[in-house]
């Protein structure tokens, strides 16, 4: 009888654990193709100097996403010349949310004059492989030889209401150790973000 | 000494007065005991914000469930709405939808220590809707219909 329960327990972690989808650390990320806000057509693999990446999910629409966005263009001032450039992707599909059309999205991009590119997921076909559910959501990848991997998945960090309140930075501690050649210790985590529109 | 009486009374004045249109706001200790009542009813503990479209879809459905199980039921919405907005989006929100439920606003920034606390599997996506009774709680990561909703709750009241 125990051994049933145990059978019928595992079955039911190895069932959720193949219900999430998406990358999980030390994971190979996938490149991809995406139109970015000034026409051209963005991959990771064109970034021929990068270490890695910051690479956001984002958008203009989510509050999250809003209050981040100052954080986010400083993270690419301080990380873009030591090898790790932010790219953000929208993934939103923008019939429900016209807010974060290309259009919008250019004008947002001019507004806070970001620096880092700032690609829509048209399609919506990349990050249902990255397994990204909200805006924001980061993944820190690592370039080693010619792949990408996943080192970090989640939040920016723990203060979504006030930068200067923030007591650990996620990111900023991942990239950091990983321009240390350090292992990322906090690898995950979680923040309240707003679902990506399909 | 008399002073002091009069301005507690004036206090506990000021306060009953102010309570008719204030929202109950709490950090994720205050919640706690939201998520872990163990009475006779099922709890429904709905996570939404007014910023979330499919949230704002599905709370009618939320509401219709705690009118038609007024006694075995407890609907509990948790806003995430963003502190500084609760009197300029939330409140006119609960007016001009005359939510009936009970609502309470969990501010708390360190998501990443209580959101896995609410559920391990919880990306911290909404929305996300929680039930449960004395005996078991299920987790859901999942817009819900109206039938849905009470299939699920069905579960924990037969």
């Amino acid at each position: 009888m125990r051994n049933i329960s145990l059978l019928i327990l595992m079955a039911l972690i190895t069932t959720t654990l193949s219900a999430q989808k998406g990358y999980n650390i030390g994971d190979v990320a996938t490149d991809f193709k995406l139109e970015n806000i000034d026409g051209n057509y963005v991959s990771l693999s064109g970034f021929s100097e990068a270490k890695g990446f910051i690479l956001i999910f984002t958008c203009n629409t989510c509050p999250y996403a809003v209050a981040y966005e100052d954080r986010i263009e400083a993270l690419n001032k301080k990380y873009a010349p030591m090898g790790y450039p932010v790219v953000a992707i929208m993934p939103n599909n923008t019939n429900i949310k016209p807010g974060d059309s290309l259009e919008a999205m250019k004008k947002r991009a001019i507004e806070k004059g970001f620096t880092f590119p700032y690609l829509i997921d048209s399609e919506q076909t990349i990050f249902p492989q990255y397994g990204a559910t909200k805006t924001p959501h980061v993944y820190i990848l690592e370039k080693v030889l010619v792949e990408n991997i996943v080192r970090y998945i989640g939040a920016i960090d723990d203060n979504y209401k006030d930068a200067s309140l923030v007591k650990i930075k996620y990111v900023e501690n991942a990239v950091d150790e990983l321009l240390n050649n350090k292992e990322v210790h906090l690898n995950k985590t979680k923040a309240i973000g707003c679902s990506i529109k399909i | 000494m008399k002073i002091f009486i009069y301005f507690a009374l004036l206090l506990t004045f000021l306060n009953c007065v102010s309570n008719q249109s204030k929202l109950e706001v709490y950090d994720f200790q205050g919640i706690k005991h939201f998520l872990y009542q163990s009475d006779e009813k099922v709890y429904v503990v709905n996570f939404w914000a007014t910023w979330c479209a499919p949230c704002v879809k599905e709370l009618p459905y939320f509401e219709q469930l705690q009118e038609n199980y007024k006694t075995n039921i407890e609907v509990l919405l948790i806003s995430l709405d963003f502190p500084n907005q609760l009197e300029s989006k939330l409140k006119p929100f609960l007016e001009k939808k005359q939510i009936k439920s009970k609502v309470i606003v969990l501010d708390d920034v360190d998501m990443n220590a209580w959101i896995p606390k609410i559920d391990s599997n919880w990306d911290g996506a909404i929305p996300v809707t929680l039930i449960y009774n004395s005996k078991k709680r299920q987790f859901y990561a999942q817009s819900f219909t109206y039938d849905q909703l009470q299939d699920e709750v069905q579960k924990f009241l037969n």
